[in-house]
């Protein structure tokens, strides 16, 4: 009889701790969701600001179609950007590039900075480009907790179970990104 | 920052601990203060009084601070910046619910967070600040308030709030018993045996005591947290020296805020009530010294996680024992410090417009070994002060706009750029302007 509930308590106490790990997972794996669908709200609010921005600032900068443009075109490929987590990636950080340029050349233009509307938009894009890199290292901060519960003894073992995958890490800070930059006049 | 918050957990509740048997031993000591024997009655009262006052504390906590310190609820429209800066800080920091924000209409630069949990959080800000501070430095002032809220500290800091003030007022309460009621005692110390004597001189004691323990207990705690959110706001902000130069300007600040007390000083940024006697000062005082919080935030070395945070803190202050709990400083990710955001410089072609005056040269700049170097040092800060002198008027405009509609003011914009603000007393729909004269609608 005390055997038997010895065994009991025992197989309880196994089970509990397994449930235990196998939640911890699914909590990291949701919250690896949550943070992406935060990413992607950023994403997309910075997709519709872009064209009140160019609306804005295409009466001031008559000089600067080519930077309009290539702002323009940058959007319009990381809206149609299908595919892995890399080449959403790329295009979004070669849209806040054209973006950054077309601020650094917006200081020249000095009837521009005294707009009311330019300064709004700048202010809520330049926001958006941080909410974008905060929600960024949210994110990459719960891929790793993810990945190594899914790594590590004993969840790795639950994670084999049920088919726990490893997430990618949103990396937008290529080499080239961190370089400064260059702004012709 | 997960391991951050659990393990403060663990940390409080053994302070809550202390704290808690330091306020049944004072209930205890005044029943039997009042009468041989009553120490578990004495026990029951003291628990009743601090479960009402925990429960008083717990739902309206917030609204009694809030309402204390005359802040006034403020939405998106209002200070799109601030809503801004709060939304970033809520999504580095992983916070789903953004919290309330109010302002405070005080020249005195402050801010502080209340609510028992992040959902039901709320950010107050001085238009002080708000004048004084770049979009950086807020950044860093939201990201340490933000690290309150995350980290629970506003909860804990009040039930430890609670308890303090409960063994205070029950401390309070048993002197006075002492004091009228010797008479009696003395006339019934006959017959009491040297046991009863002794649990005597233990209440006695206690009652002394407890409130000073509880005190040093309470500020303690209250200190290590403004570290602990200095470190977590570095942290979300990935911007140390906004922080650090936020404390620098406010230090430099000599106003009190007029509506903080002693009950609300622990829950600001900095000490509201400006504090400078020495000595103690160190023991009793509610937050750590700016300087020191300065210093750490600028010896990060570049980095901006926890870890970093508590490498500096040992190396200001000569402590072994760090500030950050072990596991997190380990188990978190290292975090690159971001470089300061650029200030715009006008291109030698496009003469920028100065609304401001230049500064003018600091008197020390003209002699000593950097004097012939004056000059292009000058010419490269000149642009920059000045486009920090005009942002700044920029901000004192926003904030007195703010201000005034939340006095009830309707602003209109004129054409002629002049800013019409007509008092809610003002009857009349129609308006002129009287720099234009062109006649205009209230809404």
């Amino acid at each position: 009889m005390i055997e038997l509930v010895v065994v009991l308590v025992i197989v309880a106490a196994i089970a509990f701790f397994l449930i235990g790990m196998y939640n911890s997972l699914v909590r990291s794996r949701n919250e690896v969701k949550n943070a992406w669908s935060q990413i992607d709200v950023q994403l997309n609010r910075r997709h519709d600001l872009i064209p009140n921005l160019v609306e804005t600032v295409k009466g001031y900068m008559t000089h600067e179609r080519e930077t309009l443009e290539a702002v323009t075109r940058a959007r319009q490929q990381a809206i149609d950007v299908s595919g892995d987590l890399d080449a959403k990636a790329r295009v979004e950080n070669q849209l806040s590039q054209t973006l950054r340029s077309l601020f650094a050349v917006a200081e020249a233009y000095p009837d521009l900075k005294a707009n009311q509307n330019f300064l709004a938009l700048q202010e809520e894009l330049a926001s958006t480009e941080n909410k974008i890199s905060f929600s960024r290292q949210y994110y990459n901060d719960s891929v790793l907790r993810l990945n190594n519960r899914i790594e590590v003894f004993p969840t790795n073992l639950i994670a084999g179970m049920f088919h726990f995958t490893k997430e990618k890490f949103f990396e937008v800070e290529t080499p080239e990104a961190r370089k400064a930059v260059q702004v012709k006049f | 920052m997960f391991e951050l918050i659990r393990a403060n957990r663990r940390r409080s509740a053994i302070l809550v601990a202390v704290m808690a048997l330091l306020l049944f031993g004072i209930g205890w000591s005044v029943g039997e203060i009042s009468a041989e024997g009553a120490g578990p009655f004495g026990l029951v009262v003291a628990l009743l009084v601090w479960i009402v006052l925990t429960l008083i504390s717990y739902f309206f906590g917030d609204r009694i601070v809030l309402g204390i310190s005359r802040a006034k609820k403020i939405d998106q429209q209002d200070h799109p910046v601030l809503h801004n800066i709060v939304e970033e800080m809520c999504i580095a920091s992983g916070t789903s619910k953004l919290p309330d924000l109010y302002i405070i209409d005080d020249e005195a630069p402050n801010a502080f967070a209340t609510g028992r949990d992040p959902e039901h959080a709320s950010v107050a800000v001085t238009s002080g600040l708000l004048n004084l501070l770049t979009r950086d430095e807020l950044q860093g002032v939201i990201a340490h308030e933000i690290a309150h809220v995350r980290n629970r500290d506003v909860l804990y800091m009040m039930m430890v709030a609670v308890m303090m003030g409960t063994i205070i007022i029950l401390g309070d309460g048993a002197r006075r018993l002492m004091f009228y009621g010797r008479r009696s005692r003395t006339s019934s110390r006959g017959k009491g045996g040297g046991a009863q004597a002794i649990v005597l001189i233990v209440a006695v004691v206690l009652i002394i005591l407890a409130p000073i323990i509880a005190r040093f207990v309470y500020l303690a705690i209250s200190r290590r947290r403004e570290y602990l959110a200095d470190a977590s706001g570095a942290q979300y902000s990935r911007y140390p020296e906004g922080l650090a130069s936020a404390l620098e300007k406010i230090g430099g600040s000599t106003r009190k805020l007029r509506t903080a007390t002693q009950a609300t000083a622990p829950m600001y940024f900095v000490n509201p009530l400006k504090v400078t006697a020495r000595g103690l000062a160190n023991l009793s005082a509610t937050h750590p010294p700016l300087a020191d919080r300065i210093r750490i935030l600028r010896s990060m070395g570049g980095m901006a996680d926890l870890r970093a945070y508590d490498e500096a803190f040992r190396k200001v202050s000569g402590r072994a024992v760090g500030v950050v709990p072990f596991r997190a400083a380990e188990q978190g990710g290292r975090t690159e410090a971001k470089k300061p955001s650029p200030v715009p410089v006008p291109s030698a072609g496009s003469p920028m417009p100065m609304p401001m005056p230049l500064p003018m040269p600091m008197p020390g700049s003209g002699g000593g070994p950097s004097a012939g170097m004056g000059l292009p040092g000058m010419a490269a800060l000149a642009p920059a002060a000045a486009a920090e002198a005009a942002s700044h008027v920029q901000r004192v405009r926003e904030t007195t706009d703010l201000l005034w509609k939340k006095q009830g003011y309707t602003i209109i914009d004129c054409p002629c750029e002049t800013r019409l603000k007509i008092p809610p007393a003002h009857r009349r729909r129609k308006i002129d302007c009287p720099h234009c004269g062109r006649t205009h609608v209230a809404a």
